[in-house]
């Protein structure tokens, strides 16, 4: 038995014909199984190289790469929530509200809540400059993040 | 110019604005009809070239003459790459595009396949805008339901199919080789050129790779015609034989220490004062702006109060924002036209350090100047924070930036030239309020803070 859903594979494999080569698809599988699991185990990663036709230690490089995958037994809360660090949010409060958001949840940029709910962590510029300072809720912008506001973001996302 | 009306950002604000139906209505796919009935991909590539378009990724290379460089009669693919990866800091007017208004680009890229001869557009997004994400798959869906992809478009034996690719978190992926690798499904390692991607490039075949706002130029000069696109922006420097000149409408995002951060278009050449001051609202807070980043953080910073020379009682803060203006006081050019600024009352060394706080975190650590020369630069700022900076850090600074990058040619990408840039014009145009901060020893409120991360 393996670690993937027959119904998550397929999902990967879906994406095959998009490509002249598989290995194309290894951010698409990484993605399908990550958004899923909130994890990529090794298992994950052989059963992805198999479709793939990879040598397993090929999605393990690609996929390190990007260390926004996680792995190696870490795993992601129900929501990411991503404070955005770069300068536009700096400029309006974004490394004030990185230290509210830490000291409301608990929790270091990094880490995720004991209840498994929520992982914060700091992003580069998320292209919300107009709304700064802005947070991610998974792959969603929040605009204009005061600290009532992401107060009542996380006590929603607790519940 | 108080009747300039918008084209690109046009229908932002209509309710649906990102339907097929209300595109068609507006007389959306009508050029790409036409197009397809009536003329050559020769044809097309003809007069994208004659426009004048330079493309909006920030490098400002003419589009038109891009597309030459493919091989002729080639047996294919070619391939068509978008880069909407946007992670240049503080820049976010291709996202206001694809969430707003997705079929302008989508048509934009459906005539540049057209005329490229690419059977397969490959639209690279970064993965942080889901929203965009969602509102293009709507979009491409419709266009498959409606018969404008697939095989055999409207009868003809052009067949175009469109897929979104979703990025990790990784500004490398912007750079258009490291955006190919990625595409691959391999580390996002830039490539060494030449080969450059027309020639070799996504699968080894011949690949165009360009930018969101650039396809929706492609759109509107296909619609409008050549005549329209040259009457706006900035006609070549006479003095400058190396300048293609700066023509059409063009994307403004302004951020930062303003009273109303917004996208706006205007035709190429805007001040960068007139942007702030009538466009963003004015810098907040009844504060004075200090210094303005022009394109996003890879092209440094103006001092806003440095008199410009030979012209009388005008500052940094007037030069005009087209592809010759901020290369005119320093930076490295356009970028991006994400205009960022900083109010008279925020430290240099905070926001240097946050510069390069960026550029260390995403250097992709290929080539041993950019690696190091960001880490070092990032660990002198952290320490200058801490009110710890030395005397001749400065001038190591200025050293290791002006030494990094493909310009110096010491790199394999531009990365490390966007590192470079914001730290030697930062330090060279406010010195003295560096040497003050060394000299009193005093940390920055920021100090404490310790950021740890998985992104
Ligand atoms: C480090 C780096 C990051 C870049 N990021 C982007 C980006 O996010 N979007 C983009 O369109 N171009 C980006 N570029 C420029 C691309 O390499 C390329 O020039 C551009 O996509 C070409 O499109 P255009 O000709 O339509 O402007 C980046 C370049 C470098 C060196
Ligand atoms: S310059 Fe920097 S980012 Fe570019 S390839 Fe070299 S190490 Fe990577
Ligand atoms: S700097 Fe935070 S969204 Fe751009």
């Amino acid at each position: 038995m393996g670690v993937l859903s027959e119904e998550i594979k397929n999902r990967i494999r879906a994406y095959l014909p998009r490509y002249p080569r598989k290995q194309a698809v290894t951010l698409p599988a990484l993605h399908l199984v990550h958004d899923e699991y909130r994890t990529v185990s090794n298992e994950a990663i052989v059963e992805i190289a198999e479709i793939l036709e990879l040598h397993p230690s090929e999605v393990h490089d690609t996929m390190t790469f990007y260390e926004f995958f996680k792995h190696d037994g870490d795993q992601l809360g129900k929501t990411r929530l991503w404070v955005c660090r770069g300068l536009a949010c700096m400029l309006r409060g974004a490394y004030e509200l990185l230290d509210h958001c830490e000291a409301k949840l608990g929790v270091k940029c990094g880490e995720r809540t004991a209840d498994g709910k929520i992982t914060l962590e700091f992003a580069e510029c998320i292209g919300a400059c107009d709304g700064a300072p802005a947070c991610l809720k998974n792959d969603e912008h929040v605009m204009n993040v005061t600290n009532d506001k992401a107060d009542q973001l996380i006590e929603a996302l607790k519940r | 110019m108080a009747s300039f009306e918008p084209t690109l950002l046009a229908r932002v604000d209509k309710p649906n604005s990102h339907r097929l139906e209300g595109y068609r209505a507006d007389g959306g796919y009508a050029a790409f009809e036409r197009a397809l009935k009536d003329k050559q991909p020769v044809d097309v590539v003809t007069q994208v070239k004659d426009s004048g378009l330079r493309g909006r990724g920030g490098a400002g290379f003419p589009t038109g003459l891009k597309w030459t460089f493919l091989p002729k009669d080639h047996p294919g693919p070619i391939y068509l790459c978008i880069n909407a990866d946007e992670s240049e800091p503080c820049t976010y007017n291709n996202r206001i595009l694809m969430e707003k208004d997705p079929h302008q680009v989508l048509e934009g890229i459906m005539l540049s396949c057209y005329a490229i001869k690419s059977p397969v557009a490959y639209f690279y997004i970064r993965y942080e805008y889901g929203t965009a994400y969602r509102t293009l798959q709507a979009a491409i869906d419709e266009l498959y339901d409606a018969k404008l992809l697939g095989k055999n478009i409207n009868g003809t034996n052009f067949s175009l199919d469109i897929y979104l690719h979703r990025g990790a978190g990784a500004y490398i992926c912007g750079e258009e080789t490291g955006l190919i690798e990625s595409l691959e499904g391999k580390r996002a390692w830039p490539r060494i050129k030449p080969p450059f991607p027309a020639i070799e490039g996504a699968f080894r075949k011949p690949t165009i790779v360009n930018n969101v706002e650039t396809m929706a130029c492609v759109t509107q000069i296909l619609r409008r015609g050549n005549d329209w696109f040259k009457s706006l922006g900035v006609p070549p420097d006479p003095k400058n034989p190396r300048d293609a000149g700066s023509y059409g409408p063009k994307l403004y995002t302004i951020a930062g220490h303003v009273n109303e951060p917004k996208c706006v278009e205007l035709p190429m050449g805007v001040t960068c004062r007139d942007l702030v001051e009538k466009h963003g609202g004015g810098v907040w807070k009844g504060r004075k702006a200090k210094t303005v980043n022009p394109g996003g953080l890879s092209m440094g910073f103006l001092d806003c109060n440095s008199p410009l020379k030979g012209e009388d009682g005008k500052t940094e803060y007037d030069i005009p924002l087209d592809f010759n203006g901020p290369g005119k006081v320093g930076c490295l050019g356009l970028g991006t036209a994400a205009v960022t600024v900083v109010d008279d009352q925020t430290s240099m060394v905070d926001v240097l350090h946050n510069v390069c706080q960026f550029f260390s975190h995403e250097s992709c650590g290929q080539c041993t100047p950019c690696r190091e020369g960001t880490g070092w630069m990032l660990k002198i700022l952290e320490r200058m924070r801490r009110g710890k900076g030395r005397k001749d850090d400065l001038d190591v600074l200025v050293d290791v930036a002006d030494r990094i990058g493909i310009i110096p040619g010491t790199t394999i990408c531009g990365l490390s030239d966007g590192a470079g840039w914001p730290v030697k014009t930062a330090i060279r145009k406010f010195r003295a309020e560096f040497e003050a901060a060394i000299e009193a020893k005093t940390a920055s409120k920021y100090a404490k803070l310790q950021m740890v991360g998985a992104h």
